[in-house]
Protein backbone atom coordinates (compact mmCIF):
# COMPACT_ATOMS: atom_id res chain seq x y z
CA UNK A 1 0.00 0.00 0.00
CA UNK A 2 1.58 3.46 -0.78
CA UNK A 3 1.65 6.22 1.48
CA UNK A 4 -0.76 8.27 2.05
CA UNK A 5 -0.40 11.29 -0.42
CA UNK A 6 -1.57 15.19 -0.36
CA UNK A 7 -3.11 16.24 -3.48
CA UNK A 8 0.14 17.57 -4.76
CA UNK A 9 2.08 14.41 -4.18
CA UNK A 10 -0.93 12.47 -6.52
CA UNK A 11 -0.76 14.96 -9.12
CA UNK A 12 3.52 14.43 -9.16
CA UNK A 13 3.10 10.71 -8.88
CA UNK A 14 0.64 10.53 -11.34
CA UNK A 15 2.91 12.30 -14.14
CA UNK A 16 6.09 11.50 -13.24
CA UNK A 17 4.94 7.69 -13.83
CA UNK A 18 5.23 6.42 -9.80
CA UNK A 19 2.98 4.95 -7.45
CA UNK A 20 4.01 7.17 -4.99
CA UNK A 21 6.33 10.21 -4.60
CA UNK A 22 7.68 11.36 -0.54
CA UNK A 23 9.03 15.51 -0.15
CA UNK A 24 12.34 15.81 -0.72
CA UNK A 25 12.54 13.19 -4.00
CA UNK A 26 13.99 14.71 -7.49
CA UNK A 27 11.53 13.43 -10.16
CA UNK A 28 11.38 14.01 -13.97
CA UNK A 29 7.77 14.47 -14.86
CA UNK A 30 5.60 14.62 -18.12
CA UNK A 31 4.32 18.10 -17.81
CA UNK A 32 0.49 18.78 -18.95
CA UNK A 33 0.66 21.90 -20.17
CA UNK A 34 3.79 24.54 -20.36
CA UNK A 35 3.55 27.91 -20.94
CA UNK A 36 5.01 31.11 -21.68
CA UNK A 37 4.25 35.22 -22.06
CA UNK A 38 6.05 37.82 -23.94
CA UNK A 39 9.01 38.47 -21.92
CA UNK A 40 9.62 35.24 -21.12
CA UNK A 41 8.80 32.96 -23.91
CA UNK A 42 11.49 35.03 -26.69
CA UNK A 43 14.03 33.89 -24.26
CA UNK A 44 12.57 30.21 -24.39
CA UNK A 45 12.36 30.31 -28.33
CA UNK A 46 15.86 30.93 -28.46
CA UNK A 47 17.04 28.54 -26.47
CA UNK A 48 15.05 26.17 -27.95
CA UNK A 49 16.32 27.04 -30.91
CA UNK A 50 19.64 27.29 -30.67
CA UNK A 51 19.25 23.63 -29.45
CA UNK A 52 18.13 22.37 -32.60
CA UNK A 53 13.98 22.09 -32.00
CA UNK A 54 12.48 21.22 -34.96
CA UNK A 55 8.94 20.64 -33.44
CA UNK A 56 7.04 21.11 -29.76
CA UNK A 57 6.21 18.37 -28.17
CA UNK A 58 2.90 18.61 -28.45
CA UNK A 59 1.32 21.63 -30.14
CA UNK A 60 -2.00 21.08 -27.59
CA UNK A 61 0.07 21.15 -24.55
CA UNK A 62 2.36 24.78 -25.48
CA UNK A 63 0.75 27.76 -24.97
CA UNK A 64 1.65 31.12 -25.46
CA UNK A 65 0.08 34.29 -24.39
CA UNK A 66 1.61 38.14 -25.02
CA UNK A 67 0.16 39.94 -22.33
CA UNK A 68 3.12 41.96 -20.27
CA UNK A 69 3.58 44.85 -22.51
CA UNK A 70 0.80 44.34 -25.08
CA UNK A 71 -0.77 46.38 -26.85
CA UNK A 72 2.98 46.38 -28.02
CA UNK A 73 4.33 49.34 -26.15
CA UNK A 74 7.57 50.18 -28.04
CA UNK A 75 9.29 48.10 -30.85
CA UNK A 76 11.50 46.46 -28.93
CA UNK A 77 8.52 44.77 -27.20
CA UNK A 78 6.76 44.43 -30.78
CA UNK A 79 9.71 42.80 -31.63
CA UNK A 80 9.02 39.77 -28.44
CA UNK A 81 5.69 39.64 -29.22
CA UNK A 82 6.37 39.39 -33.01
CA UNK A 83 8.73 35.99 -32.23
CA UNK A 84 5.46 34.50 -30.56
CA UNK A 85 3.25 35.31 -32.65
CA UNK A 86 5.86 33.62 -35.37
CA UNK A 87 6.34 30.48 -33.29
CA UNK A 88 2.82 29.86 -32.93
CA UNK A 89 1.96 30.03 -36.28
CA UNK A 90 5.12 27.49 -37.51
CA UNK A 91 4.21 24.94 -34.76
CA UNK A 92 0.94 25.33 -35.23
CA UNK A 93 0.14 25.79 -31.41
CA UNK A 94 -3.69 25.32 -30.28
CA UNK A 95 -3.22 27.73 -27.31
CA UNK A 96 -2.51 31.33 -28.74
CA UNK A 97 -4.34 34.24 -28.38
CA UNK A 98 -4.06 37.64 -30.24
CA UNK A 99 -4.99 41.27 -29.25
CA UNK A 100 -8.54 40.71 -29.41
CA UNK A 101 -8.90 37.54 -27.93
CA UNK A 102 -5.60 37.84 -25.68
CA UNK A 103 -5.83 38.52 -21.32
CA UNK A 104 -3.41 38.29 -18.59
CA UNK A 105 -2.78 34.48 -18.99
CA UNK A 106 -3.37 33.48 -15.43
CA UNK A 107 -7.00 34.67 -16.02
CA UNK A 108 -7.07 33.51 -19.70
CA UNK A 109 -6.42 30.20 -19.65
CA UNK A 110 -8.50 29.03 -16.27
CA UNK A 111 -11.36 31.08 -18.32
CA UNK A 112 -10.56 28.68 -21.23
CA UNK A 113 -10.64 25.65 -19.81
CA UNK A 114 -7.08 24.95 -20.61
CA UNK A 115 -6.03 24.87 -17.23
CA UNK A 116 -8.33 21.84 -15.87
CA UNK A 117 -7.98 19.82 -12.23
CA UNK A 118 -4.97 17.49 -11.79
CA UNK A 119 -3.15 18.61 -14.53
CA UNK A 120 1.01 19.28 -13.90
CA UNK A 121 1.95 22.49 -15.07
CA UNK A 122 4.82 24.68 -15.57
CA UNK A 123 4.53 28.25 -16.54
CA UNK A 124 7.79 30.97 -17.28
CA UNK A 125 5.49 33.12 -15.05
CA UNK A 126 6.30 33.19 -11.10
CA UNK A 127 1.96 33.39 -10.91
CA UNK A 128 1.82 29.93 -12.90
CA UNK A 129 0.52 28.83 -9.25
CA UNK A 130 -2.87 30.45 -9.54
CA UNK A 131 -3.84 27.05 -11.33
CA UNK A 132 -4.08 25.11 -8.11
CA UNK A 133 -6.97 26.96 -7.21
CA UNK A 134 -8.51 24.38 -9.69
CA UNK A 135 -6.30 21.06 -8.13
CA UNK A 136 -4.01 21.56 -10.66
CA UNK A 137 -0.20 21.24 -9.56
CA UNK A 138 1.29 24.42 -11.39
CA UNK A 139 4.45 26.14 -11.11
CA UNK A 140 6.25 28.97 -12.04
CA UNK A 141 9.72 28.19 -13.58
CA UNK A 142 12.40 29.97 -15.76
CA UNK A 143 12.64 30.22 -19.67
CA UNK A 144 15.41 27.83 -20.01
CA UNK A 145 12.67 25.56 -18.05
CA UNK A 146 10.16 26.32 -20.56
CA UNK A 147 12.54 25.62 -23.56
CA UNK A 148 13.18 21.98 -22.42
CA UNK A 149 9.90 20.92 -21.81
CA UNK A 150 8.64 22.55 -25.39
CA UNK A 151 11.08 20.39 -26.78
CA UNK A 152 10.83 17.03 -23.95
CA UNK A 153 7.29 17.87 -22.57
CA UNK A 154 9.14 17.13 -19.59
CA UNK A 155 10.64 18.44 -16.43
CA UNK A 156 12.25 17.99 -13.14
CA UNK A 157 10.81 18.56 -9.78
CA UNK A 158 11.85 18.28 -6.33
CA UNK A 159 9.02 16.82 -4.32
CA UNK A 160 8.17 19.72 -2.09
CA UNK A 161 6.71 19.60 1.38
CA UNK A 162 3.29 21.06 1.73
CA UNK A 163 2.01 23.66 4.58
CA UNK A 164 -1.70 23.11 5.46
CA UNK A 165 -3.64 26.51 5.87
CA UNK A 166 -6.75 26.36 7.54
CA UNK A 167 -9.34 29.05 7.42
CA UNK A 168 -12.08 28.99 9.92
CA UNK A 169 -14.61 31.18 10.75
CA UNK A 170 -17.11 33.60 9.12
CA UNK A 171 -15.99 36.20 6.54
CA UNK A 172 -17.16 39.56 8.08
CA UNK A 173 -18.54 42.16 5.39
CA UNK A 174 -15.74 43.84 3.10
CA UNK A 175 -13.17 40.79 4.38
CA UNK A 176 -12.19 38.35 1.06
CA UNK A 177 -9.87 36.38 -0.67
CA UNK A 178 -7.20 38.81 -1.15
CA UNK A 179 -7.60 40.11 2.73
CA UNK A 180 -7.41 36.39 3.75
CA UNK A 181 -4.01 35.41 1.01
CA UNK A 182 -2.28 38.97 2.51
CA UNK A 183 -2.67 37.89 6.38
CA UNK A 184 -1.03 34.24 5.37
CA UNK A 185 1.95 35.66 3.60
CA UNK A 186 1.87 37.87 6.50
CA UNK A 187 2.13 35.07 9.23
CA UNK A 188 4.60 32.83 6.71
CA UNK A 189 7.00 35.41 5.76
CA UNK A 190 7.87 36.36 1.91
CA UNK A 191 10.09 33.04 2.16
CA UNK A 192 8.31 31.14 5.06
CA UNK A 193 7.03 28.98 2.30
CA UNK A 194 9.99 28.74 0.28
CA UNK A 195 10.16 25.36 -1.80
CA UNK A 196 7.09 23.97 -0.03
CA UNK A 197 3.16 23.73 -1.59
CA UNK A 198 0.48 25.49 0.16
CA UNK A 199 -2.95 23.73 0.43
CA UNK A 200 -5.89 25.72 1.53
CA UNK A 201 -8.27 23.72 3.31
CA UNK A 202 -11.62 25.17 5.72
CA UNK A 203 -14.78 25.81 5.76
CA UNK A 204 -14.19 29.11 4.25
CA UNK A 205 -11.86 28.45 1.23
CA UNK A 206 -14.99 25.43 0.70
CA UNK A 207 -17.64 28.67 0.81
CA UNK A 208 -15.24 30.99 -0.73
CA UNK A 209 -15.84 31.11 -5.39
CA UNK A 210 -13.78 29.56 -7.75
CA UNK A 211 -12.46 33.05 -8.42
CA UNK A 212 -11.75 34.11 -4.81
CA UNK A 213 -9.59 30.80 -4.58
CA UNK A 214 -8.05 32.08 -7.88
CA UNK A 215 -7.12 35.13 -6.10
CA UNK A 216 -5.42 33.91 -3.11
CA UNK A 217 -3.58 31.01 -5.51
CA UNK A 218 -2.27 33.36 -7.22
CA UNK A 219 -0.26 34.89 -4.03
CA UNK A 220 1.51 31.96 -3.04
CA UNK A 221 4.74 32.27 -4.60
CA UNK A 222 4.60 36.02 -2.48
CA UNK A 223 5.62 33.55 0.40
CA UNK A 224 8.03 31.89 -1.45
CA UNK A 225 5.86 28.52 -2.18
CA UNK A 226 6.02 26.41 -4.91
CA UNK A 227 2.57 26.25 -5.57
CA UNK A 228 -0.69 26.69 -3.85
CA UNK A 229 -3.67 24.28 -3.81
CA UNK A 230 -7.14 23.85 -3.35
CA UNK A 231 -9.18 20.95 -3.30
CA UNK A 232 -11.61 20.77 -6.51
CA UNK A 233 -15.11 20.05 -5.29
CA UNK A 234 -18.43 20.93 -6.72
CA UNK A 235 -17.97 24.60 -7.59
CA UNK A 236 -14.59 23.55 -9.42
CA UNK A 237 -16.52 20.73 -11.32
CA UNK A 238 -19.22 23.64 -11.81
CA UNK A 239 -16.34 25.93 -13.39
CA UNK A 240 -14.32 23.46 -15.14
CA UNK A 241 -17.36 21.25 -16.88
CA UNK A 242 -18.53 23.80 -19.51
CA UNK A 243 -14.97 24.93 -20.82
CA UNK A 244 -12.65 22.28 -20.12
CA UNK A 245 -10.53 21.25 -23.07
CA UNK A 246 -8.64 18.34 -21.74
CA UNK A 247 -9.58 15.91 -19.32
CA UNK A 248 -9.99 17.20 -15.61
CA UNK A 249 -8.68 14.53 -12.37
CA UNK A 250 -10.32 15.02 -9.30
CA UNK A 251 -8.01 14.58 -6.51
CA UNK A 252 -8.41 14.66 -2.73
CA UNK A 253 -5.82 14.44 -0.09
CA UNK A 254 -5.66 11.18 1.75
CA UNK A 255 -6.46 11.04 5.36
CA UNK A 256 -3.14 11.29 6.87
CA UNK A 257 -1.03 13.03 4.36
CA UNK A 258 1.68 14.27 5.38
CA UNK A 259 1.95 18.03 6.17
CA UNK A 260 5.32 20.04 7.07
CA UNK A 261 2.70 22.24 9.43
CA UNK A 262 -0.92 23.32 9.87
CA UNK A 263 -1.88 27.18 10.56
CA UNK A 264 -5.23 27.95 11.37
CA UNK A 265 -6.85 31.15 10.43
CA UNK A 266 -9.88 32.63 11.91
CA UNK A 267 -11.11 34.77 9.72
CA UNK A 268 -14.49 35.85 11.97
CA UNK A 269 -12.77 39.64 13.74
CA UNK A 270 -10.69 39.92 10.47
CA UNK A 271 -10.67 43.97 8.81
CA UNK A 272 -9.70 44.96 5.48
CA UNK A 273 -6.20 44.87 5.40
CA UNK A 274 -3.29 46.51 2.52
CA UNK A 275 0.05 45.37 2.42
CA UNK A 276 2.33 48.79 2.81
CA UNK A 277 5.76 49.24 0.32
CA UNK A 278 7.86 47.22 0.12
CA UNK A 279 7.24 43.49 0.84
CA UNK A 280 3.80 41.80 0.36
CA UNK A 281 4.23 40.39 3.86
CA UNK A 282 4.11 44.35 5.99
CA UNK A 283 0.31 43.85 6.53
CA UNK A 284 -1.23 46.11 8.41
CA UNK A 285 -5.77 46.89 8.70
CA UNK A 286 -7.00 49.92 6.50
CA UNK A 287 -7.45 50.91 9.90
CA UNK A 288 -3.94 51.75 10.64
CA UNK A 289 -3.23 53.48 7.62
CA UNK A 290 -5.77 56.05 6.56
CA UNK A 291 -3.45 59.02 6.94
CA UNK A 292 -1.59 57.53 3.46
CA UNK A 293 -2.20 59.68 1.03
CA UNK A 294 -2.34 58.62 -2.55
CA UNK A 295 -1.97 59.56 -6.19
CA UNK A 296 -3.43 56.42 -8.12
CA UNK A 297 -5.35 53.27 -8.16
CA UNK A 298 -5.01 49.89 -9.83
CA UNK A 299 -7.95 47.65 -9.89
CA UNK A 300 -7.54 44.51 -11.81
CA UNK A 301 -3.88 42.08 -12.42
CA UNK A 302 -3.99 38.29 -12.96
CA UNK A 303 -4.94 38.55 -9.35
CA UNK A 304 -7.96 40.84 -9.03
CA UNK A 305 -8.87 41.21 -12.19
CA UNK A 306 -11.94 39.37 -12.83
CA UNK A 307 -15.72 40.09 -13.17
CA UNK A 308 -15.92 39.43 -9.30
CA UNK A 309 -13.52 41.94 -8.32
CA UNK A 310 -14.84 44.07 -10.81
CA UNK A 311 -18.77 44.00 -9.16
CA UNK A 312 -16.81 44.31 -5.94
CA UNK A 313 -15.48 47.89 -7.26
CA UNK A 314 -17.89 48.98 -8.96
CA UNK A 315 -20.33 48.62 -6.08
CA UNK A 316 -18.48 50.76 -4.40
CA UNK A 317 -18.24 53.55 -7.04
CA UNK A 318 -21.53 53.16 -7.81
CA UNK A 319 -22.95 56.73 -7.78
CA UNK A 320 -19.96 58.18 -6.41
CA UNK A 321 -16.66 60.25 -7.86
CA UNK A 322 -13.12 59.24 -7.54
CA UNK A 323 -11.17 61.68 -5.60
CA UNK A 324 -9.82 64.42 -8.62
CA UNK A 325 -6.13 63.78 -7.53
CA UNK A 326 -6.73 60.04 -8.05
CA UNK A 327 -5.60 58.65 -11.30
CA UNK A 328 -8.12 55.35 -11.07
CA UNK A 329 -7.36 52.69 -13.54
CA UNK A 330 -9.40 49.61 -14.28
CA UNK A 331 -7.91 46.65 -16.04
CA UNK A 332 -10.20 43.43 -16.85
CA UNK A 333 -8.08 40.66 -17.45
CA UNK A 334 -9.77 39.43 -20.09
CA UNK A 335 -12.10 39.86 -23.54
CA UNK A 336 -14.88 38.01 -22.32
CA UNK A 337 -14.71 39.77 -18.66
CA UNK A 338 -14.34 43.12 -20.60
CA UNK A 339 -17.32 42.07 -22.64
CA UNK A 340 -19.42 40.66 -19.16
CA UNK A 341 -18.58 43.82 -17.17
CA UNK A 342 -19.96 46.09 -20.34
CA UNK A 343 -23.28 44.23 -20.19
CA UNK A 344 -23.53 44.38 -16.82
CA UNK A 345 -23.36 47.87 -16.70
CA UNK A 346 -20.06 47.94 -14.82
CA UNK A 347 -17.63 49.90 -17.31
CA UNK A 348 -20.90 52.89 -17.01
CA UNK A 349 -20.77 52.72 -13.49
CA UNK A 350 -17.25 52.90 -13.11
CA UNK A 351 -16.42 55.37 -15.66
CA UNK A 352 -18.69 57.30 -14.59
CA UNK A 353 -17.01 57.74 -11.23
CA UNK A 354 -13.99 58.55 -13.37
CA UNK A 355 -12.27 55.66 -13.88
CA UNK A 356 -10.07 54.93 -16.45
CA UNK A 357 -11.19 51.51 -18.78
CA UNK A 358 -7.94 49.47 -20.12
CA UNK A 359 -7.48 46.66 -22.48
CA UNK A 360 -6.39 43.60 -20.71
CA UNK A 361 -2.59 43.96 -20.07
CA UNK A 362 -0.23 43.15 -17.47
CA UNK A 363 1.33 46.47 -17.89
CA UNK A 364 1.20 48.94 -15.03
CA UNK A 365 1.22 46.31 -12.38
CA UNK A 366 5.00 45.31 -13.18
CA UNK A 367 5.71 48.96 -13.82
CA UNK A 368 5.52 48.31 -17.90
CA UNK A 369 3.49 50.91 -19.18
CA UNK A 370 -0.03 52.06 -18.94
CA UNK A 371 -0.29 53.35 -15.21
CA UNK A 372 3.18 54.14 -14.20
CA UNK A 373 4.40 56.16 -10.92
CA UNK A 374 6.33 59.00 -10.93
CA UNK A 375 9.12 59.36 -8.20
CA UNK A 376 7.36 60.66 -4.83
CA UNK A 377 3.35 59.08 -5.87
CA UNK A 378 1.80 56.24 -4.42
CA UNK A 379 -0.83 54.27 -5.76
CA UNK A 380 -3.34 51.24 -3.85
CA UNK A 381 -3.27 48.60 -6.23
CA UNK A 382 -5.16 45.17 -6.16
CA UNK A 383 -1.73 43.57 -7.91
CA UNK A 384 0.70 41.36 -5.99
CA UNK A 385 3.42 42.71 -5.71
CA UNK A 386 4.92 46.09 -4.08
CA UNK A 387 8.34 45.69 -3.67
CA UNK A 388 10.74 48.66 -4.46
CA UNK A 389 9.87 50.36 -8.24
CA UNK A 390 8.01 47.51 -8.79
CA UNK A 391 5.47 50.02 -10.45
CA UNK A 392 7.64 52.90 -11.70
CA UNK A 393 10.28 55.04 -10.03
CA UNK A 394 12.41 53.76 -7.10
CA UNK A 395 11.20 56.36 -5.04
CA UNK A 396 7.29 55.20 -5.60
CA UNK A 397 5.00 53.42 -3.23
CA UNK A 398 2.76 50.50 -3.90
CA UNK A 399 0.00 49.50 -1.38
CA UNK A 400 -1.59 45.69 -2.20
CA UNK A 401 -5.48 45.75 -1.34
CA UNK A 402 -8.59 44.55 -2.61
CA UNK A 403 -11.00 45.93 -4.90
CA UNK A 404 -13.26 47.10 -2.44
CA UNK A 405 -10.38 48.65 -0.61
CA UNK A 406 -8.84 50.27 -4.02
CA UNK A 407 -12.14 51.76 -4.60
CA UNK A 408 -13.30 53.34 -1.38
CA UNK A 409 -9.57 54.56 -1.68
CA UNK A 410 -10.23 56.10 -5.06
CA UNK A 411 -12.97 57.96 -3.55
CA UNK A 412 -11.54 59.29 -0.61
CA UNK A 413 -8.11 59.76 -1.93
CA UNK A 414 -6.30 58.21 0.76
CA UNK A 415 -6.41 54.77 2.06
CA UNK A 416 -9.88 53.91 2.69
CA UNK A 417 -12.22 51.27 3.49
CA UNK A 418 -15.33 50.64 1.99
CA UNK A 419 -17.72 51.37 5.29
CA UNK A 420 -15.85 54.99 5.19
CA UNK A 421 -17.38 55.13 2.10
CA UNK A 422 -21.19 54.34 2.99
CA UNK A 423 -20.62 55.91 6.32
CA UNK A 424 -19.54 59.57 4.57
CA UNK A 425 -22.95 58.90 2.55
CA UNK A 426 -25.15 57.69 5.21
CA UNK A 427 -23.35 61.09 7.32
CA UNK A 428 -24.34 63.55 4.70
CA UNK A 429 -28.32 61.95 4.20
CA UNK A 430 -27.64 60.30 1.08
CA UNK A 431 -29.58 57.06 0.39
CA UNK A 432 -28.02 54.62 -1.58
CA UNK B 1 35.81 26.12 -10.53
CA UNK B 2 37.17 28.16 -8.18
CA UNK B 3 36.93 32.20 -8.13
CA UNK B 4 38.36 35.19 -6.60
CA UNK B 5 36.52 38.72 -6.32
CA UNK B 6 35.28 41.53 -4.70
CA UNK B 7 32.37 41.72 -2.65
CA UNK B 8 29.20 43.60 -3.58
CA UNK B 9 27.18 43.05 -0.48
CA UNK B 10 23.16 43.77 -0.58
CA UNK B 11 20.58 42.74 2.31
CA UNK B 12 17.43 40.61 2.67
CA UNK B 13 14.57 40.03 -0.10
CA UNK B 14 16.44 41.13 -3.13
CA UNK B 15 13.20 40.47 -5.64
CA UNK B 16 14.46 40.34 -9.15
CA UNK B 17 12.53 43.73 -9.72
CA UNK B 18 15.55 45.15 -8.28
CA UNK B 19 17.51 42.96 -9.88
CA UNK B 20 16.46 43.76 -13.23
CA UNK B 21 13.60 46.38 -13.44
CA UNK B 22 10.74 45.04 -16.06
CA UNK B 23 10.96 48.86 -17.99
CA UNK B 24 13.96 46.62 -19.26
CA UNK B 25 12.62 43.44 -20.51
CA UNK B 26 11.65 44.46 -23.98
CA UNK B 27 14.87 42.53 -24.66
CA UNK B 28 16.89 39.16 -23.88
CA UNK B 29 19.82 40.29 -24.84
CA UNK B 30 22.35 39.43 -22.11
CA UNK B 31 24.64 42.68 -22.56
CA UNK B 32 21.72 45.02 -22.76
CA UNK B 33 20.23 43.77 -19.36
CA UNK B 34 24.04 43.48 -17.38
CA UNK B 35 23.82 47.39 -18.09
CA UNK B 36 21.09 47.89 -16.06
CA UNK B 37 21.83 45.02 -13.24
CA UNK B 38 21.21 45.57 -9.82
CA UNK B 39 19.82 49.49 -10.82
CA UNK B 40 17.05 49.57 -8.47
CA UNK B 41 18.69 48.00 -5.37
CA UNK B 42 22.04 50.51 -6.11
CA UNK B 43 21.70 52.76 -8.88
CA UNK B 44 25.79 52.62 -9.35
CA UNK B 45 26.05 49.41 -9.25
CA UNK B 46 26.49 48.29 -13.06
CA UNK B 47 29.11 51.43 -13.40
CA UNK B 48 31.41 49.78 -10.51
CA UNK B 49 30.75 45.74 -11.18
CA UNK B 50 34.16 44.15 -12.49
CA UNK B 51 34.55 41.05 -14.24
CA UNK B 52 35.22 38.22 -11.52
CA UNK B 53 33.50 40.21 -8.53
CA UNK B 54 31.13 38.03 -6.10
CA UNK B 55 27.54 39.61 -5.11
CA UNK B 56 26.73 38.75 -1.41
CA UNK B 57 23.52 38.73 0.20
CA UNK B 58 20.71 37.79 2.56
CA UNK B 59 17.88 35.84 2.90
CA UNK B 60 16.04 34.95 -0.12
CA UNK B 61 17.88 36.55 -2.82
CA UNK B 62 16.04 36.36 -6.29
CA UNK B 63 12.32 36.29 -5.10
CA UNK B 64 9.77 37.62 -7.35
CA UNK B 65 9.31 37.31 -10.43
CA UNK B 66 10.60 33.72 -13.23
CA UNK B 67 12.31 36.53 -15.14
CA UNK B 68 15.48 34.49 -16.35
CA UNK B 69 16.74 37.80 -16.96
CA UNK B 70 17.70 38.35 -13.58
CA UNK B 71 20.27 35.38 -13.08
CA UNK B 72 21.14 36.61 -17.06
CA UNK B 73 21.97 39.92 -16.15
CA UNK B 74 24.30 39.10 -13.26
CA UNK B 75 25.70 36.69 -15.14
CA UNK B 76 26.09 39.50 -18.16
CA UNK B 77 27.75 41.62 -16.23
CA UNK B 78 30.86 39.21 -15.47
CA UNK B 79 29.43 38.71 -11.64
CA UNK B 80 31.48 34.92 -10.78
CA UNK B 81 29.14 33.71 -8.32
CA UNK B 82 26.44 34.87 -5.81
CA UNK B 83 26.34 33.40 -2.18
CA UNK B 84 23.76 34.06 -0.31
CA UNK B 85 22.20 33.06 3.32
CA UNK B 86 19.36 31.30 1.06
CA UNK B 87 17.74 32.06 -2.17
CA UNK B 88 14.36 32.00 -3.39
CA UNK B 89 13.55 28.82 -5.38
CA UNK B 90 12.77 29.85 -8.81
CA UNK B 91 16.24 32.09 -9.07
CA UNK B 92 18.33 29.11 -7.66
CA UNK B 93 16.75 27.39 -10.65
CA UNK B 94 17.39 29.61 -13.22
CA UNK B 95 20.69 29.85 -12.08
CA UNK B 96 21.54 26.32 -12.52
CA UNK B 97 19.84 26.55 -15.49
CA UNK B 98 22.27 29.08 -17.34
CA UNK B 99 25.35 28.12 -15.88
CA UNK B 100 25.36 31.23 -12.46
CA UNK B 101 26.92 29.67 -9.98
CA UNK B 102 25.42 30.30 -6.89
CA UNK B 103 26.34 29.17 -3.24
CA UNK B 104 24.17 29.10 -0.35
CA UNK B 105 26.22 29.78 3.18
CA UNK B 106 24.29 32.10 5.88
CA UNK B 107 27.88 32.61 7.84
CA UNK B 108 29.79 33.65 5.12
CA UNK B 109 27.25 35.78 3.20
CA UNK B 110 26.42 37.36 7.06
CA UNK B 111 30.45 38.37 7.36
CA UNK B 112 31.33 39.32 3.92
CA UNK B 113 31.47 43.12 3.57
CA UNK B 114 31.60 45.29 0.55
CA UNK B 115 35.21 45.34 -0.67
CA UNK B 116 36.38 42.85 1.10
CA UNK B 117 37.94 40.07 -1.19
CA UNK B 118 36.35 36.35 -0.99
CA UNK B 119 37.51 32.70 -2.48
CA UNK B 120 34.78 30.48 -3.55
CA UNK B 121 35.49 26.82 -4.71
CA UNK B 122 32.40 26.04 -6.46
CA UNK B 123 33.19 21.91 -6.46
CA UNK B 124 33.85 21.67 -2.88
CA UNK B 125 31.54 24.86 -1.42
CA UNK B 126 34.68 26.43 0.50
CA UNK B 127 34.91 29.99 1.06
CA UNK B 128 37.18 31.78 2.72
CA UNK B 129 37.29 35.83 3.56
CA UNK B 130 40.55 36.38 2.36
CA UNK B 131 40.04 40.06 4.00
CA UNK B 132 39.39 38.44 7.77
CA UNK B 133 40.90 34.89 7.07
CA UNK B 134 38.00 33.51 8.22
CA UNK B 135 36.66 30.34 5.98
CA UNK B 136 33.00 28.93 6.17
CA UNK B 137 31.65 25.95 4.30
CA UNK B 138 28.14 26.73 1.89
CA UNK B 139 25.39 24.14 1.71
CA UNK B 140 26.52 21.12 -0.86
CA UNK B 141 25.11 21.67 -4.30
CA UNK B 142 22.64 18.60 -4.61
CA UNK B 143 23.97 15.11 -6.36
CA UNK B 144 20.99 16.07 -9.30
CA UNK B 145 22.16 19.74 -9.85
CA UNK B 146 25.46 18.54 -10.12
CA UNK B 147 24.37 16.14 -13.01
CA UNK B 148 22.95 19.41 -14.74
CA UNK B 149 26.31 21.20 -14.30
CA UNK B 150 28.08 18.39 -15.65
CA UNK B 151 25.79 17.73 -18.08
CA UNK B 152 26.48 21.30 -19.57
CA UNK B 153 23.41 22.69 -18.55
CA UNK B 154 19.56 21.89 -18.61
CA UNK B 155 18.86 21.55 -22.36
CA UNK B 156 22.00 19.09 -22.94
CA UNK B 157 20.53 17.27 -19.91
CA UNK B 158 16.81 16.86 -21.22
CA UNK B 159 18.26 16.06 -24.69
CA UNK B 160 20.13 13.00 -22.79
CA UNK B 161 17.03 11.79 -21.50
CA UNK B 162 14.74 11.70 -23.73
CA UNK B 163 17.34 9.39 -26.51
Amino acid sequence: MSRPMTIGEKILARASGRKSVAPGELILAKVDLCLGNDITAPLAIKTFEAAGGQRVFDRRRVALVPDHFTPNKDILSAEQAKVLREFARKHKLEHYWDQGECGIEHALLPEQGVVVPGQLIIGADSHTCTYGALGAFATGVGSTDLAAAMLTGKAWFKVPQTIKLEFTGRLPRDVGAKDLILLAIARLGVDGANYRALELTGPVIRALSVEGRLTMCNMAIEAGAKTGIVAPDAATRKYVTSRARFTPRYYASDPGAEYERVETFDVSKLEPVVAKPHLPSNVVPVSKAREIVIDQVVIGSCTNGRIEDLREAAKVLRGRRVSPRVRTIVFPATPTIWRQALHEGLLDVLTAAGCVISPPTCGPCLGGHMGILAKGERAVSTTNRNFVGRMGHTESEVYLASPGVAAASAIKGRIAAPREVRGADWARGVKK
Amino acid sequence: MKFRGKVHKFGHDVNTDEIIPARYLNTCDARTLAAHVMEDADAGFAGRVKPGDVLVAGKNFGCGSSREHAPLAIKGAGVACVVAESFARIFYRNAFNIGLPILECPAAAAEAQSGQELEVDADTGRITNLTTGRQHQAAPIPPFMQELVAAGGLMEYMKKQIQ
